[in-house]
């Protein structure tokens, strides 16, 4: 159902607004968890819940893709591995874990100024400060249609490719559309699907970002196990 | 499904409608595991009674025993809730949960029949597989808080095994992506109608082998033997959850059948041509009797029916299949699982992913083409049948009264 057709029936309670709220509580409550908990299993047991109360706020702004792929990267992947690294390190001494008061400081530091950037952006977009905000392909949506309506009053009949255009505008604003995974791997070779028709036709190159990203990660990786071979050989001479 | 219910309320009320929709969907999708594992189990004895040349339960509800699931239950349900002394409180009795939970919040994307599924998703096949991966994260939250280093190893082992044999069950799972072009599942299912030629196993060579790969990683994934090493009698007895007793032994229990289930159900929408009979009945009546069967509700209802009924026919083979495979191979080694992995399956699903392409991309002629092109194609345009839906139900809202008009704004 598109947020046109749901906006002209009357819906006593919007489940969206529920779901988001306690989905949102969710997450933000276990990341509380992350933080104030010592036992550090615990921790790691509290960021996978808010991880994955994450996608599920995901899932809710349709953006289906994205959240299977933090489910599958992040709750599936990484987490596990940090609890096989958790397991296979921690010792009694290192399972409850105290943070020091510097550390909160710099905790504070960096995660204050992440969403000081976050609010920032959340407010710089136009259509997020108004809460009836309408996206343009509704508008678009709208207007054609309103189009129609006034052809039909006139007594002509709509043609087929106008229906069609009305199909396409529909499908457009209908919540699954800018997921489809074919047009998010065009997107990321630089054609953008859903902003053909428009003026800014974008080859809004998300390659180049992804790439050195990618290579980010490689070199993190290398990193990684460079740093973790040249310590054990600096411990002992035995080979394993 | 919530819009049929939505329609029984007045105005307003819908969200009641849809309220209902979802309490009888989600009581629909607990039954297809609990019965499911009730099932099974009692099956799981028979077929091992059998293979093994004995009987089975024979004593509980009649001859074949039918009722032992039943007593089971009933046991496990008055069993003492065990706890060690050393366990993680919270995480001990949480861990089961989370077991579960990740299995049946899979069967959510699971479609029984053209449609009939819980969240339609155009990533349905993605979303399975990760969620699939979750599972494992209860298996290590179930042997870390234990407290017991039998337990934890047990849990280690299995984690390793779940987690690498992902790696060949998702290039297998690529293979009819490819073919499809979509990761929707209804789709996916859809496509394969027709003759029993029409069903993705009968593609092309390549894809016949990758089944096999599949299935294979597919009883690791589950832990079932010979994959089970996990659970080795001899030194580790029942792995990760040795220290689990009653109810939540049984949630883990309940958690594996429902995997069992879900893997071989997605099998059969992947390889097997999902809800898709062998013969096409249903649509061969629908095309000699267009005028009284064209747009009928109830025989359409009829024809998902006996979709839903294909489907779980060819998921309980696969399951059956499983068994046989538990109870006939010797357990392998921890070496041994991790070469079937990374030395066989890893290769050959790879290789085989290779032919696939090759094979669709040059063309090569294949069994398949009884569908006619132009509808396989209108099947993969589903987004714009969405699209016509909305555009039709907007000209109806439109045309019907000038006084709406006010509302839209």
């Amino acid at each position: 159902m598109t947020p046109l057709l749901a906006a002209t029936s009357e819906v006593a309670i919007n489940w969206h607004t529920v779901m988001f709220y306690v989905i949102s509580l969710c997450a933000c409550g276990f990341a509380v968890i992350v933080a104030m908990t010592n036992n550090i299993v615990r921790m790691a047991f509290a960021l996978i819940v808010s991880l994955a109360a994450t996608s599920g706020l995901l899932f809710l702004a349709g953006a289906y893709f994205v959240g299977a792929m933090q489910l599958m990267i992040y709750v599936g992947g990484t987490v596990v591995l940090l609890i096989f690294g958790v397991m296979l390190t921690a010792q009694k001494a290192f399972i409850t874990m105290r943070t020091q008061a510097g550390d909160w400081i710099l905790g504070l530091l960096v995660g204050g100024t992440l969403l000081a950037v976050l609010v920032q952006l959340v407010f710089l977009i136009p259509q997020w400060q108004s809460s009836d905000y309408q996206s343009v392909a509704d508008k678009q949506l709208l207007a054609f249609a309103e189009e129609l309506k006034s052809q039909q009053d006139r007594g002509e009949e709509i043609t087929p490719e106008q229906r069609r255009k009305l199909e396409l505008l529909a499908a457009k604003a209908s919540e699954g559309m800018p997921q489809r995974t074919g047009e998010i791997g065009l997107a990321l070779v630089g054609v953008r699907a859903d902003k053909i028709e428009s003026e800014e036709t974008g080859l809004a190159g998300y390659l180049l970002p992804f790439e050195i990203i990618s290579v980010h990660l490689l070199v993190v990786l290398v990193g990684a196990a460079y740093l973790a071979r040249a310590k054990r050989h600096h411990h002992g001479g035995d080979h394993l | 499904m919530g819009e049929f219910f939505a329609g029984w309320f007045p105005a307003g009320w819908e969200f009641l409608g849809y309220t209902v929709a979802a309490l009888i969907q989600a009581f629909l999708l607990v039954n297809v595991i609990a019965l499911g594992a009730f099932v099974f189990i009692w099956a799981e004895r028979k077929v091992s009674g059998r293979i093994q040349d004995r009987l089975g339960p024979t004593r509980t509800g009649g001859a074949f025993g039918w009722l032992q699931s039943l007593a089971d239950g009933i046991k496990l349900l008055s069993k003492e809730d065990l706890m060690p002394k050393d366990a993680d409180p919270i995480l001990f009795k949480l861990a089961p949960y989370v077991a579960f939970a990740a299995s049946f919040s899979a069967f959510m994307a699971l479609p029984f029949a053209s449609g009939w599924v819980a969240l339609h998703l155009n990533i349905g096949l993605f979303f399975l597989i990760a969620v699939l991966g979750l599972e494992v994260f209860g298996v290590i939250l179930a042997g870390y808080s234990s407290g017991s280093k039998w337990s934890l190893f047990g849990a280690m082992r299995q984690a390793a095994q779940v987690v690498s044999y992902e790696v060949p069950l998702g290039i297998c799972v690529i293979v009819p992506l490819m073919i499809c072009g979509t990761m929707d599942l209804v789709a996916i299912g859809d496509q394969q109608r027709g003759l029993f030629t029409n069903w993705l196993i009968f593609h092309d060579p390549f894809i016949f082998v990758v089944f096999w790969v599949y299935f294979t990683c597919a009883v690791a994934s589950v832990n079932r033997a010979p994959f089970d090493l996990a659970e080795a009698e001899s030194e580790l007895v029942a792995g990760f959850l040795t220290e689990y007793s009653g109810m939540r032994w049984s949630l883990f229990f309940m958690a594996e059948y429902g995997s069992m289930i879900l893997v071989s159900a997605l099998a059969a929408i992947l390889f097997f041509g999902g809800w898709n009979g062998p013969i096409p009945i249903f649509s061969a009546l629908m095309d000699w009797f267009p005028d009284y069967l064209g747009n009928c509700w109830w025989f359409s209802s009829i024809a998902n029916m006996f979709g839903v009924l294909c489907l779980l026919l060819k998921a309980s083979i696969g399951v059956i299949a499983m068994m046989w495979v538990r109870w006939t191979f010797p357990r392998l080694r921890v070496d041994q699982v991790i070469t079937m992995c990374l030395k066989y399956c890893v290769p050959i699903a790879a290789v085989c992913l290779l032919g696939v392409m090759f094979w669709t991309a040059l063309g090569v002629p294949f069994f398949n083409d009884l569908l006619p092109a132009q509808e396989r194609s209108l099947v993969r345009e589903g987004w714009f049948k969405t699209g016509e839906k909305q555009a039709d139900a907007l000209l109806e809202s439109l045309s019907a009264s000038t006084d709406e008009e006010g509302d839209v704004e």
